[in-house]
């Protein structure tokens, strides 16, 4: 089988790669595109490690093929912060440490950038559940559900 | 494996009439993908459907009926500002349908498709009547929802069918829809039992009832004796218990990891009264 060729839009940046019809957008963005902020967790959709967004909408990288990604606006982590200026979110989940391994991190910041976009002033039953899809073994949710509530305040004030 | 993404859903038949080994139809990819990174399907052709005009469209129908395009997402179900105030049950059923990102991409026809028992969506859609159009090497038909799954992973689909539109009837006037399931945790999780029911009422006596049950049979079930066990009542106790027992009867639930026969029976009752309890208040246009 050859390879197809995939014109597509990470970050703001026009890319390019060759890919096998079998692998994953998540795989294209590790191996082909060198974006390895986001990670494969379990592979099935139901960890969130890999979360990204495609035209705007919140996804599991590993659940889409990464020729389904031709013509689309990818959105990672890597493009959260800008340049060496954090967004607030990363400075939240770093204030109130709320990560240890580091793992699910890059998902949480993908789906809770993408919350808050959605809902400014998410309740906290609300956050829990878009999260739902994000699984952390060390921190107990605790930290992060209070980073995602307090950036949310921060930002709107400041908005 | 050969990716395709055909323009028609003609062409997407043709393509599947004539593919050789494994064909799978690709549009939210929720299961198609996880079959295919864990080597339990592995496609020789795979078919993506999302670049086939208006899959992606929910439109409102003269008469008040809605169609879905194959690959509208649960999320654009939920967002819609309309369809959930038809067909509330349908919408939440889907809703409950996996995480966040799951949602994002997972689909009506795709959970019909999967051919799971224990698939959400479908005892909602089988309860509201839906029917889906399927097009194959000989044209399109319409199918009743309750008609597709034939077994655990199963569906009557043939070689070269796959389905091309999701078809809601009319809500219509004092009518209301609810569905309910039981899971061993508040989210993310799979039915042990899951209950769709759709009614309708003149004064406070329902006329019309369609009860669905999934997780509880190879397939989904429709039961007439659950319907029966309402209709001309307004859901006075003694209805209820007679729903109840019509749900538990209908059962042919398995035991598994997740449920024992007995705990599915009677939980298939007691939801089936809380669903329908539910549907009635909807139907009485009380927002729930």
């Amino acid at each position: 089988m050859s390879k197809l060729h995939v014109s597509t839009t990470v970050n703001g940046d026009a890319v390019e790669y060759l890919c096998d019809p079998r692998e994953t957008l998540l795989d294209c963005l590790r191996d082909k595109l060198n974006l390895t902020g986001a990670k494969e967790g379990c592979g099935t959709g139901d960890c969130g490690a890999c979360s990204v967004t495609v035209d705007g909408r919140l996804v599991c990288s590993c659940l889409m093929l990464g020729v389904e990604a031709e013509g689309k606006q990818i959105e990672t982590v890597e493009g959260i912060a800008d340049g060496d200026i954090l967004h607030p979110l990363q400075k939240k989940m770093i204030e109130y440490a709320a990560l240890q391994c580091g793992i699910c991190t890059p998902g949480i910041l993908v789906a809770a950038k993408s919350l808050l976009e959605n809902n400014p002033n998410p309740s906290e039953e609300e956050t829990r559940y878009w999260l739902a899809g994000n699984l952390c073994r060390c921190t107990g949710y605790d930290k992060i559900i209070r980073a995602v509530m307090d950036t949310a305040a921060e930002m709107r004030e400041a908005s | 494996m050969d990716y395709h993404s055909p323009a028609s859903f003609a062409e997407a038949s043709a393509l599947a009439a004539n593919a050789s080994g494994i064909t799978r139809f690709l549009a939210g990819g929720t299961d198609v993908l996880v079959q295919l990174r864990s080597d339990l399907v592995t496609p020789d052709t795979l078919i993506d459907i999302k670049k086939i005009n208006g899959v992606s469209d929910i439109t409102r129908n003269a008469d008040g009926s809605w169609t879905l395009g194959v690959a509208v997402t649960g999320a654009e179900m939920s967002e819609h500002s309309g369809l959930g105030r038809d067909w509330p049950g349908v919408v939440e059923a889907m809703d409950l349908v996996g995480s966040t990102q799951v949602q994002g991409r997972a689909t009506l026809t795709g959970n019909l498709c999967n051919g799971s028992p224990a698939a959400d969506s479908v005892p909602a859609m089988v309860a509201a009547g839906v029917t889906v159009m399927v097009t194959g090497p000989g044209g399109t038909r319409e199918v009743a929802v309750e008609d597709i799954p034939t077994g655990p992973g199963k569906t009557a689909l043939a070689k070269g069918e796959l389905i091309s539109a999701v078809n809601i009837p009319a809500r219509g006037e004092r009518g209301g829809d609810a569905y309910l399931r039981f899971i061993p945790r508040t989210e993310m999780d799979i039915a042990v039992v899951g209950v769709g029911v759709n009614l309708r009422l003149d004064g406070d006596t329902i006329t019309e009832a369609r009860v669905s049950l999934g997780a509880v049979a190879p397939t989904v079930l429709l039961v007439e004796d659950c319907a029966k066990a309402i209709v001309g009542s307004a859901l006075d106790d003694a209805a209820l218990d007679a729903l109840a027992s019509a749900a538990s009867a209908a059962c042919n639930p398995i035991d598994d990891k997740r449920g024992t026969i007995e705990f599915r029976t009677e939980v298939t009752g007691v939801l089936a009264k809380r669903a329908a309890k539910i549907a009635y208040a909807r139907a009485k246009g009380e927002d729930l």
